[in-house]
This record gives structure tokens, C-alpha cells and sequence, in this order.
């Protein structure tokens, strides 16, 4: 066993520039799919029917749908329109587009159980629409929905690991390598997990962190 | 695409929805256990429940299933893709249950829990009659929540060779070189039991809502 650990160790180079993609690809998408969350927040709390329809059957819709077989679809299904995206493009943009709907639903929720005076007071200093969002609403949603978008974060990052089905080399990808490589499945998988549990143990911090800012502000 | 190929389909959908509900009906009371096993701070094993809960919720369900497949074969011990599927299935959802059910523990009134005592109701009784009665009132959302959830990871158990909707979705796709149509079929299949699941959560958020405005 502590054999298989040490061919492991050998293979770090493969394992850590799995752990650096998964970070990458997690980090892009999950800073795309909260800008992309926060186009879509407005668009479902909009007065327009119609943009509230189209925003909120978005959204259910990527809520009723499995990540994988979205991610096939992107990277399988899209060619029949004609669009080709390699793994990384398909791999980014399905784990944006997927979450930038939870992203707007965790949003919204927030947004509905702010304190009505700051935008009233916003909207009597005749603060544009857009500047309103941006500058008064914006700021405490993201505080106040800090530690729901730390899951969701911890959720883009599992996500992640279902893109090694279309062979993006992020860390399950490299474990499943070494494993068939050196066939050490246990200490190639188990290191694996260990490394995604100390990713959401980063991000559980940095949510922490943002909490006691919100506090501070409070 | 022919009516078999959509007849394959459903017949992989048979499969998803019985693993699903296999891994829920296994996975709720080992999550209860778990989650009593903190509650009453059960020296030491408390901590490793603790370890348990948070390394598992950080694991994503493929990286477990290929662990469990391919390990546990090289510990000697034997495992096929659907009992590998099950357990993967089982670990991950008792340690979210676990959590849900926690929570609903955490806010449990102590006073009721004393006045059972009190009136000499035994640990047994008092659990079963006074303690489950009220969690499972305020757990049952969440536990909705984390069966949607749970079918939503499932088409992963394709990667081990289980024969879900996904499975026979991807292999009509590329008999066919049509990837879309089967695609499609199994998106008609995986949303309307998703969308039933979160219906249902909302339904009983709202009902449990208006009984608490009514009292």
C-alpha cells in the first residue's frame, strides 16, 4: 500500500496540473456564471412578462436537468448545429451556463428578502436603473448570499470532475490515468479526494472570511 | 432513432429511477444514524462521523465510484458496476441526509425532549414519539431537495458501465451518429422526475407555511 503511494508521489507532476485545471476550470466558471447570475437575477425579477418568463424557464429548466447530460449535449449534441467546441470550450461553457441559472436563483432568493429603504432611498436620489443594481442592491446581495454561493461554488467544483467523461484533464481525469497507467487504483483515487476536500475546505474559509466582513458591515 | 432505440431508453430510466430510490430508502436512515450519532456527541465516533460527512460532501460522485469500483476489487473484495453504483450512491447521500437531519436535531425544543423524560418515557419511546415525529416534519424538504439532487448525479453511474438513461442515450447516439435525438429523449425523461421532486418540495414548504400561519 505505502508502495502505491509512492508511485503516486512519482506522478505528482500529472495529479497537481489535474488539481491546477480543476481549479482553473472552477474558478473561470464560477466567476462567468455569477456575472452571468447577476444579468439573469434582474431578468427574473423584471416587470416584463416576457422576460420573466424566458429568464425563469431558463432557470427551472437547468434545475430539472442532470450536469452530465448537459455536458454531453454541449459537446456531443452541438455539432448538429453546426457549432465545434473542443473539451476545455464545451467543458467551460457547460458548467457556466449551467450554473449561471442556480447562480440567478440563489440571487433572486436574496434579493427578495432584502430591506426594501436602501433601493427606495436609491431610487428618491434618481439613481439610473443600472447604477441602482450595481451600486446599492448588488453589494449586500453578494454579502448576504455569500455562504450559498460558497456551496455552489463547492458544487461547480464537483461538477468539474464530470468533464472527465469528455476527457478534459482535470483531476479525476488524472487519477483515472494513473490508475490505469500503474493500476494503484486506491492511493490514485483517495489522493484524489483529499485534494477536492482540501479545495472545499479553501473555499469554506474564504466564505467564512466574507461572512465576517458582512458582519463587520453590519 | 427507432422505437426500440426509445424503448432502450426507458428501459435505462427503469434502471436510474430504481437505484435512485434504493440509494434514498438506504441512504435516510443511515443519514439519520449518523446524524444521531453527533447529536448525542458519541465520544470519538462523533468525530469520525464529522470526518465522514465533510470529506464525502467535498467528493464528487465520480471520483467515488471510480474508487469503489476499481479499489475495492484490489482489496479483495469483489464488487459489480451496480452494487459499486448503489454504494457510491448510499455513502453520498447519507452524508448530505446526515446534515439535513442535523439540522433538524439542532432545533429541536429541549424542553419537550425534558418533559418526556420527565414523565418516565424511555429512550426508545422517547425518540420514536416525540423527537422523529417533529424532525422528519422539519427534515422533509431538505431530504426532497437532496433526492433531486441524487437523481441528478446519477447519470454518472454510466461511467462504470450501468445501463441508465444516460448509458443507452450516448450508445444510441453513437450507433446513430445522431447524438441530439437520443439526447433529447433522455432530457424528457430526467426533467419531468426532477421537476416532480421540486414541485413537491415547494408544495410542502407552502402547506407547512399556511399550518404554521393557521396555529
Amino acid at each position: 500500500m505505502i508502495h502505491d503511494f509512492g508511485i503516486v508521489w512519482s506522478e505528482r507532476a500529472l495529479l497537481l496540473s489535474g488539481l491546477a485545471n480543476t481549479t482553473i476550470l472552477s474558478a473561470l466558471s464560477a466567476v462567468a456564471a455569477l456575472l452571468l447570475g447577476c444579468i439573469l437575477t434582474p431578468a427574473l425579477m423584471s416587470k416584463q412578462r416576457l422576460v420573466s418568463w424566458v429568464a425563469r424557464v431558463f432557470v427551472d429548466g437547468m434545475r430539472c436537468v442532470p450536469f452530465l447530460l448537459f455536458a454531453y449535449i454541449v459537446y456531443y449534441g452541438f455539432p448538429s448545429f453546426g457549432v465545434r467546441l473542443d473539451n476545455w470550450t464545451s467543458g467551460l461553457a457547460a458548467l457556466t451556463i449551467y450554473n449561471a441559472a442556480y447562480m440567478a436563483e440563489i440571487l433572486r432568493g436574496a434579493w427578495a428578502a432584502q430591506p426594501r429603504e436602501p433601493i427606495e432611498a436609491g431610487v428618491a436620489f434618481g439613481f439610473p436603473e443600472l447604477r441602482l443594481f450595481r451600486r446599492i442592491i448588488l453589494p449586500p446581495l453578494l454579502l448576504s448570499a455569500g455562504p450559498v454561493l460558497g456551496n455552489q461554488m463547492i458544487q461547480i467544483i464537483k461538477d468539474s470532475a464530470f468533464l472527465t467523461i469528455i476527457a478534459l484533464p482535470e483531476l479525476t481525469h488524472a487519477a483515472s490515468s494513473i490508475q490505469s497507467r500503474h493500476y494503484v487504483p486506491f492511493a490514485a483515487f483517495i489522493t484524489a479526494v483529499f485534494l477536492y476536500w482540501g479545495l472545499c475546505l479553501v473555499i469554506e474559509a474564504g466564505v467564512n472570511s466574507i461572512g465576517r466582513v458582512a458582519e463587520a458591515r453590519r | 432513432m427507432s422505437a426500440g432505440d426509445i424503448a432502450a431508453i426507458f428501459g435505462g430510466a427503469v434502471v436510474t429511477v430504481s437505484l435512485s430510490l434504493v440509494g434514498i430508502l438506504i441512504g435516510l436512515p443511515i443519514g439519520l444514524g449518523l446524524a444521531l450519532i453527533r447529536w448525542a456527541n458519541v465520544p470519538f465516533v462523533a468525530r469520525i462521523v464529522v470526518l465522514y460527512v465533510s470529506v464525502l460532501r467535498a467528493t464528487p460522485l465520480v471520483t467515488l465510484l471510480l474508487l469503489l469500483f476499481f479499489a475495492l476489487p484490489n482489496i479483495g473484495v469483489p464488487i459489480n458496476p451496480i452494487s459499486a453504483a448503489i454504494l457510491a450512491l448510499v455513502m453520498n447521500t447519507s452524508a448530505f441526509n446526515c446534515e439535513v437531519w442535523r439540522s433538524a436535531l439542532m432545533g429541536f425544543p429541549k424542553d419537550q425532549y425534558e418533559a418526556a423524560q420527565s414523565v418516565g418515557m424511555r429512550a426508545g419511546q422517547r425518540f420514536r414519539r416525540i423527537v422523529l415525529p417533529q424532525i422528519v416534519r422539519v427534515s422533509l424538504p431538505g431530504l426532497v431537495n437532496e433526492m433531486s439532487l441524487l437523481i441528478k448525479v446519477t447519470p454518472v453511474l454510466a461511467v462504470v458501465g450501468v445501463v441508465d438513461i444516460t448509458r443507452a442515450a450516448v450508445r444510441i447516439g453513437s450507433e446513430t451518429y445522431e447524438p441530439l435525438p437520443p439526447f433529447l429523449v433522455a432530457i424528457a425523461l430526467y426533467a419531468p422526475i426532477v421537476f416532480a421532486l421540486v414541485s413537491l418540495q415547494r408544495w410542502i414548504e407552502r402547506r407547512q407555511l399556511a399550518v404554521e400561519a393557521a396555529a
